[in-house]
């Protein structure tokens, strides 16, 4: 086919003669370098990175970044490799130019993990002196982690221009880390970058700084004494950091168990099947979470706010139910209504794993409560955060509650003196079932949250039904506040105890010590006093 | 322990006897179909929990049985006769396995069971399987240290997972600090022996090796995560090996997401977390944390993806993942059936002597084959999580890896064989040229 090849031989001198006209600057390395993504290999990969990234070529940002994001397209027939944007539209990595579309042969180069430390690498001296604040500060942080002497000059130019100070000191820092291990960086200079790193004062200048190896005499002394005081430093701020997460552990502790604290400490009822009422406010927020995903996706960042009033209303509506059916004719009976709910608590995971399959389920996170911030030199993650401000609402709600309605005060007048209460017109058995389906209502709120940090699976209620016996018991049985003491002086020991004794330690430990403790005060913390205790 | 109660309420119908029953109402010939059935198939047990908490996994190892014997009564059954299932659920509960294993073995006269998953449900029903001579396959990575007559292991012993997985790191990633993170049970303890021994002979010094242990079902990880963060910032390379077990892994990885570890400070490599487990994770904080097994349901195959088509068609379900133990069932089950076929019988004697030795062709493109201590021939494959809760391959063992029943890296073990074949004996000492026997 002669026609054919002289076709084909004009089309390729005219695209060479195209690229060499349009792009005069593009020389041979930059195009091989790029073919090399077509290899599907990844030393190739990350040799080509090296290239692309040094190369000063206006497509080396398109390209790495494209890496960096799976949409680097490469066609392991034809070894060419393109640049799908995020509008759709593609060009050819190697010449920047617009193509119609992307063969259907390619598929986005691969990554590894030490890929990806080299794209963070390259992304960040490439975009040293973006105007965006926020991926210059990015940029300057991942040279810091990188410390590439390769990124030094990049960061001598951005430093001279940069205004903003945050960008500025994570820039100094970044240029600290560099000459910290560039072997033909003058003393003064070490020293000067130690101090720098010092006044970081944070775990990852601690990494850098018992990491850099061999060094002249004098850096080494400035570095172990910038080790000492950061060390010294970081042990009191993680005192500070046991004491939020016990703070953390203490709220989720406390949100578990203060349903019970109306069911088991309120109304005397041992409750074997509230672990089931969470595990039923959990699949709520599932569901709800599906139904939003399939046919409203705008709103799935307000999923937990519409499942909190659901998860209460199913959740209470079976405690209601099931105080009507079951525990009604069981009150006085505490063995029998142990044995009876227990066996509940059985019929409900199962009737679960037959409705939602044995696996977990995904209940994602809202973008609100992901991620972290940091505090000094602790790390606050949104999600515990948020538990903590929610449990100590619901806490509030539940105890104005309790004061300053008419539901509440009947409540209070039942639990306190059945027969009195009855001859003074309250309808006890109505109060019951309402008492009964509030606590179960409040277990299933709680769901809603232990969704955010726990698995959605039938077994979810089991794990936190041992724990929240344990925290009404110890806080006295019939006192919210002492569920409220009980949870965080829980959480806070456990906490203080894990680091020393290690987790599963650390759970005997507390357990044996609440044993010593109800020995010596079997009413627990708080002991309700009078008549109450007789009821 | 709750799980005592269980028993009652977890009886399941016999799948046998109401439809014999039904059959026996509709044409009232009770007796004879019931007769002739039972001479006319051959019976096969699966013994994993279809309630309580190790469901979870379990469910879907029962579904492929079914399906396995399904696919196989649809090319003529074995020897020819039909093969017939008979399920039933030990609801987690390590006591029942052994119950539910004897009412196997003596009441429905299975040929063959396959089941199990923790380490402690097999060591519950070892000796119902040796008192009464029959035959269990296990699909399930487990710590080693073990080689039964009665036992056929299809899952990875530690050198077909663990091992080959610190070589990745220590090369690939150049990890030289290393954090050995577990559940507290048996197989988790027992790998971590293993491995920090492995570690050690390759010049790993104490301080470079934190181990630790959690509860079952752990959810709050924000110390251990803590810790974790401050053990990497010691100016090396950092990663965690993971035996966490099923459930804690969810809030695990979601502390990890949360507190700003990403796979390419400190990546987590972990031996129990496979495609069903991340069904229940939002992926996106994970990408890039690895995997070792011998089986991903990515792997490029004619085998797999025929296997995961007829698996999703069976299931009704195109979305339904495939996983590492379903693979090991599916090696298992055709190794019985040639066993089975090459003996035309199903007496356990003559099948336990014929299975070492058989091949049978894995998912992954390789031929799997019974050695002489039980264990059989694997690829190893280091996966990385992808965004859609699937595992890209970034690493695979050159050939397939022989499992070694007994750890050459630990001292009481070192000397140790298994081998059916020449010296009929699971634990044999090559030093003292003797076998230990049973009981030890």
């Amino acid at each position: 086919m002669p026609a054919n090849l002289s076709a084909r031989l004009c089309s390729l001198l005219l695209s060479l003669f195209l690229i060499a006209f349009a792009l005069p600057a593009l020389a041979g390395p930059f195009e091989d370098a790029v073919a090399k993504f077509a290899n599907d290999d990844y030393s190739d990969t990350e040799e080509a990175i090296g290239v692309v990234a040094g190369s000063g070529n206006k497509l080396a940002f398109p390209i790495i970044s494209a890496l960096q994001d799976g949409r680097l397209m490469a066609d392991p027939d034809s070894k060419k490799v393109y640049v799908t944007g995020t509008d759709g539209k593609s060009i050819d990595a190697a010449t920047g130019l617009a193509v119609a579309s992307v063969p259907d042969s390619a598929s986005a180069v691969r990554l590894n993990n030490r890929l990806r430390r080299s794209v963070d690498a390259a992304i960040g001296s490439l975009t040293l002196q973006s105007p965006d604040i926020g991926a210059r500060l990015q940029a300057a942080q991942s040279v810091f982690k990188s410390h590439e002497e390769t990124s030094l000059e990049a960061v001598d130019g951005a430093l001279a221009k940069e205004t903003n100070r945050s960008v500025k000191a994570a820039l100094g820092d970044a240029r600290a880390a560099i000459l910290l291990f560039k072997p033909d960086a003058t003393e003064v200079e070490k020293l000067e970058a130690v101090a720098t790193i010092k006044a970081r004062g944070d775990q990852e200048a601690m990494a850098l700084l018992t990491g850099m190896g061999d060094q002249p005499a004098s850096v080494t002394k400035a570095a172990a004494s910038a080790i000492g005081s950061i060390q010294s430093s970081l042990a009191v701020w993680s005192m500070v950091q046991n004491a939020w997460y016990g703070l953390s552990l203490g709220s989720v502790l406390l949100l578990a168990a203060i349903g019970l604290a109306i069911t088991f400490g309120v109304m005397g009822v041992i409750n074997m099947a509230h672990g089931e009422m969470v595990m039923i406010g959990a699949y709520t927020t599932f569901v709800v979470q599906e139904v939003i995903r399939t046919r409203y996706p705008g709103l799935f960042d307000y999923s937990l706010l519409i499942a909190v009033p659901l998860a209460f209303l199913v959740a209470g509506a079976l405690g209601v139910v099931i105080e009507r059916s079951i525990i009604r004719f069981l009150y006085g009976r505490p063995l029998e209504t142990l044995l009876a709910t227990w066996g509940l608590s059985l019929v409900l995971q199962q009737a679960v794993r037959t409705m939602f399959g044995p696996t977990n389920r995904e209940v994602g996170n809202p973008s609100w409560m992901s991620g972290a911030f940091e505090l000094g030199q602790i790390t606050i993650t949104y999600n515990r955060l948020w538990i903590l401000v929610f449990t100590l609402a619901v806490f509030v709600i539940l105890l104005a509650m309790l004061r300053y309605t008419a539901l509440g005060l009947e409540m209070r007048a039942v639990t306190q003196n059945r027969r009195m209460a009855a001859s003074m017109g309250i309808a006890t058995s109505r109060v019951d079932a309402l008492t009964f389906g509030l606590g179960s209502g409040i277990a299933g709120i709680a769901g809603v949250a232990l969704s955010q940090i726990d698995n959605v699976s039938p077994n979810l209620g089991q794990s936190y039904i041992i724990d929240s016996f344990m925290v009404v018991v110890f806080g006295g049985v019939g006192n919210l506040w002492g569920t409220l003491v009980g949870a965080f002086t829980l959480g806070i020991a456990n906490k203080f105890l894990e680091p020393v004794a290690g987790a599963v330690l650390g759970k005997i430990a507390i357990l044996v010590l609440i044993i010593l403790f109800i020995q010596k005060r079997p009413r627990g913390l708080f002991a309700l006093k009078g008549r109450a205790v007789e009821a | 322990m709750h799980s005592k109660s269980t028993h009652d309420i977890a009886a399941p119908f016999s799948r046998r006897g109401v439809l014999a029953a039904t059959a026996g109402l509709m044409l009232g010939l009770a007796s004879i179909s019931g007769a002739k059935a039972a001479d006319d198939t051959i019976k096969v047990g699966v013994l994993h929990s279809l309630s309580g908490t190790m469901a979870i996994s379990e469910t879907t190892l029962k579904d492929t049985i079914l399906f396995l014997i399904d696919e196989q009564n649809k090319k003529g059954g074995v020897n020819g006769k039909k093969l017939e299932a008979v399920v039933v659920d030990p609801a987690s509960n390590w006591p029942l396995f052994a119950e539910k294993a004897r009412e196997l073995i003596t009441k429905d006269k299975v040929s063959v069971v396959f089941g199990c998953w923790t380490s402690v449900s097999r060591k519950s029903v070892l000796p119902v399987f040796k008192e009464l001579n029959s035959i269990l396959f296990y699909p399930v990575q487990y710590e080693g240290e073990e080689s039964e007559r009665n036992v056929f292991y299809t899952g990875a012993a530690p050198n077909q997972q663990a091992i080959p997985a610190v070589d990745y790191l220590m090369k690939d990633e150049k990890v030289k600090r290393w954090v050995l993170a577990g559940t507290d049970y048996v197989y988790p303890r027992t790998t971590n022996k293993i491995l920090e021994a492995y570690l050690k002979s390759k010049g790993v010094a104490q301080e470079d090796i934190m181990i630790n242990y959690t509860p079952f079902g752990h959810s709050d990880w924000q110390t251990i995560v803590a810790d974790i963060k401050k053990f990497g910032s010691a100016g090396k390379k950092t990663a965690v090996v993971s035996t966490i077990n099923g459930d804690a892994n969810v809030p695990f990885y979601k502390e990890l997401g949360n507190q700003g570890i990403k796979a390419k400070d400190i990546p987590v490599v972990a031996f129990s977390v496979g495609e069903e487990e991340l069904a229940g994770i939002d992926t996106k904080p994970l990408l890039g944390h690895l995997a070792a097994w011998n089986y991903f349901q990515s792997i490029k195959s004619p085998e797999n993806e025929k296997f995961i088509k007829a698996w999703q068609t069976y299931t009704k379900n195109p979305k339904r993942v495939t996983n590492d133990p379903m693979e090991a069932h599916v090696i298992g089950f055709d190794m019985w059936v040639k066993a089975v076929e090459k003996v035309k019988s199903t007496d356990p004697d003559k099948v336990i002597d014929a299975l070492p030795g058989i091949e049978a062709k894995n998912l992954t493109g390789g031929t799997s084959k019974m050695l002489p201590n039980h264990h059989i021939t694997k690829p190893v494959f280091i996966g990385e999580i992808k965004a859609n809760g699937q595992f890209d391959v970034v690493w695979k063992t050159p050939g397939l890896v022989a499992g070694d029943a007994w750890s050459k890296e630990l001292d009481g073990s070192k000397d140790l064989v298994g081998d059916w074949v020449g010296k009929k004996c699971g634990n044999f000492n090559t030093k003292t040229n003797k076998c230990l026997g049973s009981g030890s």
